[in-house]
């Protein structure tokens, strides 16, 4: 670590110079894992949908459920409205299931698990090992009780689960979503397509018929989730879509905090993912979703790269329910992904904070829905999105007061970020106001990095891109904090990462 | 790639209802514009542009009037101008100020025959320019089948303002109305436009800005309850150069103002700005293109909204910053003071930005009156009525502040006042 002698702003800390100064110039998860694969024939057909119910020993409801899904896919159209561009999706030259040979007979434990795909979350530095400790993070140990349990997602299945008899113990249900709809078919039938339906839209529908595996999380009445859950997921296979779901039920009083994590090789062909993300929570209940949100984005000339279309929805059932979505997206050669929040309940909360970077030749269209429908129903919007490169950087939103949802609020702000003068950046907010209690407020600015802030930091002797990098996370801050401490270093140092070479 | 279908059958029978004339200098213009339109197809309710309007009412064969009009008295009655009369799409020369001034040469679209004219470089080229990235058919079926306007070209500095008066005599009238704007360099130029022109009006306004020439554009649409109204203004400014367009509209039953603005030189600056009052059966959209495509260009856009028993109010606001176009400074605001329960406020206020050293934001609220401003008003006397109307002008205040001559604002100042305390009386 260099020693860099700064005089540090307000806001800004050390750690995070110091951080900036130790980032390497490229993506750091892009090497792959050497191992046997089992494929699916390449393509989506009904066939297939039958074999990855097969191969997950479904029931026939949950056959029947994903056959129908098909059936609708295939009379939809892909959406066109985001300010997206790429080359057309061939979705039958991919392939829709592939798993480790190794997991062909399900391990009990981790502990059977091939060390290979052990050793691939070991050097992605996601512990699987339940004494471990989230590595990188400095300060950990102090924090002392800080635990964090795992579900590892391996292309299309789930290699396990860690902390699972400690949580079974407080009533947490934390598991595969393949072994929920074989261990807790009720919960699953119950809520499974009740917030993002089967039909919601093309690549939503597309999921529901050849989801393989993902999360899912129960946590009964009054519980508070005795430590943070966390989803890794790792596309290793080449040409393989994953398509994952995950389902968390908060009932009432509960309270959970998520988060998820995913990476990728380089690969020189586009891969696709389309997930489904379903959040339930009833009175009283509170859930934080944060995501890091870093695929393979492609290289400089945009060759390769995962296609990241993600449907996510939070449906705040009963009164006084809360949510939190914070994202932090540097990933992906193309991100399509809103977040969203049906604030039914009455008193209901929805939150959104998001920081989006794009660089070299990334596009990114993204944002968050609120629809407020309770009375006294709150939302805040805080979006940052930042453009380097060629890339191209469009915020998208809804905020939607129907007429009973009366005295609601809403406040948002999405301010965007210039480096370079071949990128763009764009806002597209919808606002729809249906009764005159409720205050809704949109502001928006778009500037480039302050001459008189880089002049600052260079005068103190800092490089320029170790000085674009900390007015960056200055402007980034808002967001930053709103993440778990298991990520606040993480995603400071993508930050660094993203920008780098976009000077000049 | 083929384009789609019309989305909507409505344009058979609207089209058999127009008469197409191939005679005249602008017959190349229209049978282009014919042939965009039948392209494109009539605005349907599912296009994104059309979102938060529906355009049944405009794409209809016949209107069916369901009120008398009723004109309001002239709002620049008292201002000094020279006057251009409508009457139900008709230029009324009895009426009007005899056409000469100095620096201006004024000419009705209807008088303005054979086949070579200076029009002949505007009418329908901007309309045409104005269609990408977004169609705007209803700009294309006017430039096809108007028949009446203004041109007007302005080369100096006319000593008074060129007043546009409409007058609507027949609740069926169903007009088509096609004005050109040429303001040579340095020239400059104040347009005004008032009063009810039709049961239903089609609107479409070209004006071209040459380096360094200055146009003031200010309209007050009728107050009438049963007016159906699509407008387009189109706009190209040059170099140094300095648009400003200011809008107010009472009540109708349904209004689409769009202005399409494109700033072609460096050092220019366009202004919109707007205030709506509806009650009632009342919808009126506002949808703004701005696009920079100089260096150290500035825009605003200003649109204030005042919204009761069940009106609805929508803004649809761009700002396209192009590659290039470095020093940008552009600005947009959309608000709406919702005074009941029932009223609406759709708003799409976006930014599409390619050119790093800009500055740009947009802002858009909605609220009801301030309780607390009320409480204080009504503590020191005033009535809750008056109270409130003093509120909603203090509301407008912004976006009245746009328009730049004293004895315009204060001619709109004043009509606003009438309606706020006629309504509070």
């Amino acid at each position: 670590m260099s020693d860099v002698e700064v005089e540090v702003r307000d806001g800004v800390d050390r750690e995070t110079i110091e951080t900036v100064a130790a980032m390497s110039g490229s993506y750091k998860h892009g090497w792959s894992t050497e191992i046997e694969m089992d494929y699916a024939p390449k393509g989506v057909s009904e066939e297939i949908v039958r074999l990855i119910s097969a191969k997950n020993n479904e029931p026939e409801w949950m056959l029947e459920w994903r056959l129908a899904a098909y059936k609708r896919w295939l009379q939809m159209e892909e959406p066109d409205w985001a300010m997206l561009n790429y080359p057309e999706i061939d979705y039958q030259d991919q392939y829709y299931y592939a798993t480790p040979k190794s997991m062909a007979v399900k391990p009990k434990s981790l502990d059977e698990v091939d060390p290979k795909l052990l050793a691939t979350y070991a050097k992605l530095g996601i512990p699987l090992k339940e004494q471990m400790l989230l590595a990188g993070v400095e300060g950990a140990e102090e924090m002392g009780e800080r635990r964090v349990a795992v579900d590892a997602v391996f292309d299309s299945v789930s290699l396990g689960t860690t902390f699972k008899a400690e949580l079974a113990k407080a009533g947490v249900i934390f598991c595969s979503i393949s072994e929920a709809i074989k261990d807790h078919p009720d919960l699953v039938k119950q809520y499974l397509g009740s917030v993002v339906p089967q039909s919601d839209n093309f690549f939503a529908t597309l999921n529901s018929a050849v989801f393989s595996d993902g999360s899912f999380v129960y946590i009964p009445k009054g519980t508070r989730c005795p430590m943070e859950l966390s989803t890794y997921f790792r596309i290793n296979a080449e040409n393989t879509g994953q398509f994952e779901r995950t389902l968390i039920i908060a009932d009432e009083g509960a309270y959970v905090s998520y988060l998820e994590g995913c990476t990728a090789p380089k690969r020189d062909t586009n891969q696709l993912h389309a997930a489904v993300v379903e959040l339930v929570i009833l009175k009283d209940a509170e859930v934080k979703y944060s995501t890091v949100q870093n695929w393979y984005p492609g290289d400089e000339n945009g060759v390769g790269g995962i296609y990241n279309f993600v449907t996510k929805r939070a449906d705040c059932r009963g009164d006084r329910a809360k949510v939190m979505w914070t994202q932090v997206e540097t990933g992906s050669a193309i991100t399509w992904k809103y977040p969203s929040c049906i604030l039914r309940g009455d008193d209901s909360q929805g939150e959104f904070y998001s920081i989006a970077i794009a660089n070299n030749a990334q596009q990114a269209d993204t944002g968050t829905k609120m629809i407020h429908l309770g009375k006294r129903t709150k939302s805040r919007i805080v979006s940052k999105g930042i453009s380097a490169g060629r890339a191209q950087n469009t915020y998208r939103g809804l905020v939607s007061m129907h007429p009973k949802a009366v005295d609601s609020r809403n406040y948002t702000q999405c301010d965007s970020l210039l480096i370079g003068d071949k990128c763009g950046a764009h806002t597209v907010p919808y606002i729809e106001v249906k009764n005159n209690s409720s205050r809704v407020e949109h502001e928006a600015t778009t500037s480039k990095v302050d001459d008189d802030q880089l002049f600052y930091c260079r005068s103190r002797g800092m490089d320029e891109e170790e000085a674009v990098a900390l007015v960056v996370n200055g402007f980034c801050k808002e967001v930053l904090q709103a993440l778990p401490m298991e990520f606040a270093m993480e995603a400071q140092s993508l930050v660094a990462i993203s920008l780098e070479g976009s000077v000049g | 790639m083929a384009r789609a279908k019309p989305k909507s059958d409505a344009l058979e029978p609207r089209l058999a209802a127009l008469r197409f004339d191939e005679s005249g200098w602008q017959a190349a213009a229209r049978s282009d514009a014919l042939a965009r339109l039948t392209a494109i197809g009539l605005p349907g309710r599912r296009d994104e542009y059309w979102r938060y309007t529906d355009p049944s009412l405009l794409n209809a064969a016949q209107i069916t009037p369901t009120a008398p009009l009723a004109n309001d008295a002239e709002v620049f009655a008292k201002i000094e101008a020279l006057k251009i009369v409508f009457v139900d799409g008709v230029f009324d020369a009895e009426r009007s100020d005899p056409l000469g001034m100095e620096g201006v040469s004024i000419e009705p679209l209807s008088a303005a025959t054979g086949d070579i004219h200076w029009a002949r470089d505007l009418y329908g080229v901007l309309e045409a320019r104005g269609q990408n990235p977004v169609a705007r058919p209803l700009a294309a079926m006017n430039t096809a089948f108007a028949t009446e306007g203004c041109l007007i070209r302005v080369t100096g500095h006319p000593l008074k303002p060129i007043s546009i008066v409409y007058i609507s005599e027949s609740m069926a009238s169903d007009v088509i109305l096609h004005h050109c704007i040429k303001v040579e360099s340095a020239a400059e130029v104040t347009v005004l436009e008032s009063g009810q022109a039709a049961g239903r009006l089609n609107g479409v306004m070209e004006v071209e800005l040459a380096d360094g020439a200055r146009f003031h554009h200010i309209r007050a649409q009728g107050r009438d309850a049963a007016r159906l109204e699509v407008t387009h203004l189109f706009a190209r400014i040059g170099k140094d150069a300095n648009f400003k367009s200011f809008t107010m509209s009472g009540n109708g039953r349904l209004t689409r103002n769009e202005a399409v603005l494109e700033l072609l030189g460096d050092d220019s600056s366009a202004h919109v700005a707007g205030t709506a009052l509806g009650d009632g059966a009342f919808h009126h959209d506002d949808t703004v293109f701005i696009t920079h495509a100089a260096e150290r260009c500035e825009s605003r856009q200003v649109f204030k909204k005042v919204l009761k028993n069940g009106a609805v109010g929508v803004f649809q606001g761009k700002i396209l910053v192009k590659q290039g176009a470095q020093k940008t400074d552009g600005y947009q605001i959309s608000q709406a003071l919702l005074l009941d329960g029932d009223s609406q406020f759709l708003a799409k206020p976006e930014l599409e930005i390619y050119a790093d050293d800009v500055k740009c934001s947009h802002g858009s609220t909605s609220g009801a009156i301030d309780e607390t401003a009320l409480f204080y008003l009504r503590s020191r006397g005033v009535p809750l009525a008056k109270a409130q109307a003093l509120l909603v002008l203090s509301f407008l205040a912004e976006a009245i502040g746009e328009i730049e001559d004293e004895a315009l604002a204060a001619a709109v100042q004043a009509r606003l006042e009438d309606w706020l305390h006629g309504d509070a009386a």
